[in-house]
């Protein structure tokens, strides 16, 4: 029952987030663009042989933004829609309906991932030497699926505001930052490493790097996991509080 | 005050105070704020890293291209919200100037871009160091405000797009985007392969950013004119564009009763 549940609602989701233009914009136009960008930049700068450091960076860049912007606007969506009472009047627990929806969303990061490889390929003669295949070929569904409890935790925090939508424009570039997906953490101040060990990607994209240049992928992906099961924890907590809230005060359906 | 200045000020910023009333402050300062801010912290820090230009590149470059959001995203959904909300159609209806009417919604955005770009070189001045060369700051601002102006022509040529596309906001992200890769913000334009540095010298921000650089490194304005000048020609073209292309499709929507189709 739970595994169908998850099965349909995140290939629903999955088939409607890719007819939509503005995701195909934020998966596949927007890290092209980016990854062009640094491409560029490092290709006229003094760091060498790093083009697919950069490229598997602007990929992950990709996969955040569409869990930042899918995630965070999933229940909102939902609620525009006029769909949202009937999810939550369903016979299973809000947060299993809302779970697979959430990793469809990042899952449709998996675009940008492909499009900065190819794209850098193509274009940039970015070598695509993996070491580890294997390592990588579970680094990022494993990476994917911890976004996607990521933007559960976000769906469910961003539920209590209104404009959801501007607090993710907020968020995109600080978490480009804070988990060193395409600039190296060393070169950022101190007091941002504590909080980028608290954010999965910086571990995913450890472990995709670990996996493609050489190193133990494995630490940090039990990282990247267990943090993800954190985040699915807490978002299954404020979840249910919500879900409470908008029955007593009857607040389901206003925007 | 003659009826077209009217329709030009009081228009405008109830047009501006509309676009902004279903947010409350704290939505401006996340959206045009807090986004600008974050970006160039991001491409300083990425410039740290490639070790391509030096933090002022960066800081210019992106000081002034988080203008063109206000311009872009402000100036595109000025216009084309009328035929989202339906309101298109009552106020094609009124006898108002049209040139007044259109131009009185660029007046809120080029302020606004103004003040977000002030915003992105106060906080760089802050955060990051940067120190323009003393007594350029009068002709940054009038290399903000020409750009601004120009990145709100654009602004206002998707708008005019949007009375007839189905999605402009695609459009609008789009150009948005690829601002920020072919118009010099980044990489200076002759580290661009022929075809985008030309695509970039075709779109507002790229003279105007390259004499905003100037000016900071010390420059005086008188020097940077020519720069100046073509970004301005540039605005004014794609303003035309924009206008001619509003009246078009108010003509069309007319003739083929579609003003608030999809």
């Amino acid at each position: 029952m739970s595994l169908r549940l998850f099965w349909a609602g995140w290939l629903f989701h999955l088939k409607g987030l890719t007819n939509s233009l503005f995701f195909l914009l934020v998966s596949v136009l927007q890290p092209v663009i980016f990854a062009s960008i640094a491409f560029f930049m490092v290709d006229t700068g003094s760091q060498s042989g790093t083009l697919l450091y950069v490229a598997l960076g602007a990929g992950l860049m990709g996969i955040w933004s569409a869990t930042l912007f899918g995630s965070g606007g999933a229940i909102q969506w939902q609620r525009w829609q006029g769909t949202l009472e009937l999810l939550v009047g369903a016979p299973p627990p809000f947060v299993a309906i809302l779970f697979p929806l959430t990793v469809a969303t990042s899952t449709i990061g998996i675009y940008s991932v492909f499009a900065t490889l190819l794209w850098g390929r193509i274009f940039f003669a970015v070598p695509l030497d993996f070491v580890h295949p294997l390592q990588l070929a579970v680094a990022l569904p494993a990476t994917i699926l911890s976004l996607g409890m990521l933007g559960l935790l976000l769906a469910s925090t961003f539920v209590l505001y209104r404009n959801a939508n501007a607090f993710s424009n907020l968020l995109e570039y600080p978490v480009w930052l804070a988990t060193g997906l395409l600039v190296p953490l060393s070169l950022l101040p101190g007091w941002v490493t504590p909080i980028s060990w608290v954010l999965s990607p910086t571990w995913g994209m450890r472990a995709i790097r670990d996996a493609a240049f050489g190193g133990n992928a494995w630490p940090e992906l039990a990282m990247c996991v267990g943090l993800g099961i954190v985040y699915l924890g807490l978002g299954a907590l404020a979840l249910r509080n919500f879900e409470r809230l908008a029955r007593s005060r009857a607040t389901l359906s206003l925007t | 005050m003659t009826a077209s200045a009217r329709v030009f000020f009081v228009g405008g910023a109830i047009s501006y105070r509309a676009l902004f009333n279903w947010i409350s402050p704290g939505m401006y300062v996340t959206t045009m704020l807090g986004s600008p801010l974050f970006q160039i912290l991001f491409f300083t820090y990425l410039g740290r890293y490639a070790g391509s230009e030096d933090d002022s590149f960066f800081i210019v470059g992106n000081a002034i291209q988080v203008a063109a959001m206000a311009g872009i995203y402000g100036m595109t959904m000025g216009i084309a919200n009328e035929r989202q909300y339906g309101t298109l159609q009552p106020l094609l209806a009124t006898p108002a100037n049209r040139l007044a009417i259109f131009a009185g919604r660029a007046l809120p955005f080029v302020a606004n871009g103004l003040f977000v770009s002030a915003f992105g070189f106060a906080v760089s001045w802050l955060l990051l160091d940067f120190r323009p060369a003393e007594g350029s700051v009068p002709a940054l601002v009038v290399a903000v405000f020409v750009t601004t102006c120009s990145c709100v022509a654009l602004g206002m040529l998707i708008g005019s797009i949007g009375l007839r596309a189905r999605d402009v906001f695609f459009g609008a992200n789009l150009v948005y985007f690829l601002m920020l890769l072919v118009c010099g913000v980044n990489i200076p334009n002759d580290e661009l392969p022929g075809w985008l540095g030309a695509i970039g010298n075709c779109l507002p921000l790229t003279h105007g950013i390259e004499a905003a650089r100037e000016i900071v490194a010390g420059t005086p304005l008188s020097d940077v004119s020519g720069l100046l000048l073509t970004e301005a020609f540039i605005g004014l073209v794609y303003a035309t564009a924009a206008y001619t292309l509003f009246r078009v499709f108010e003509a069309e929507g007319r003739r083929r009763a579609s003003l608030e189709t999809y």
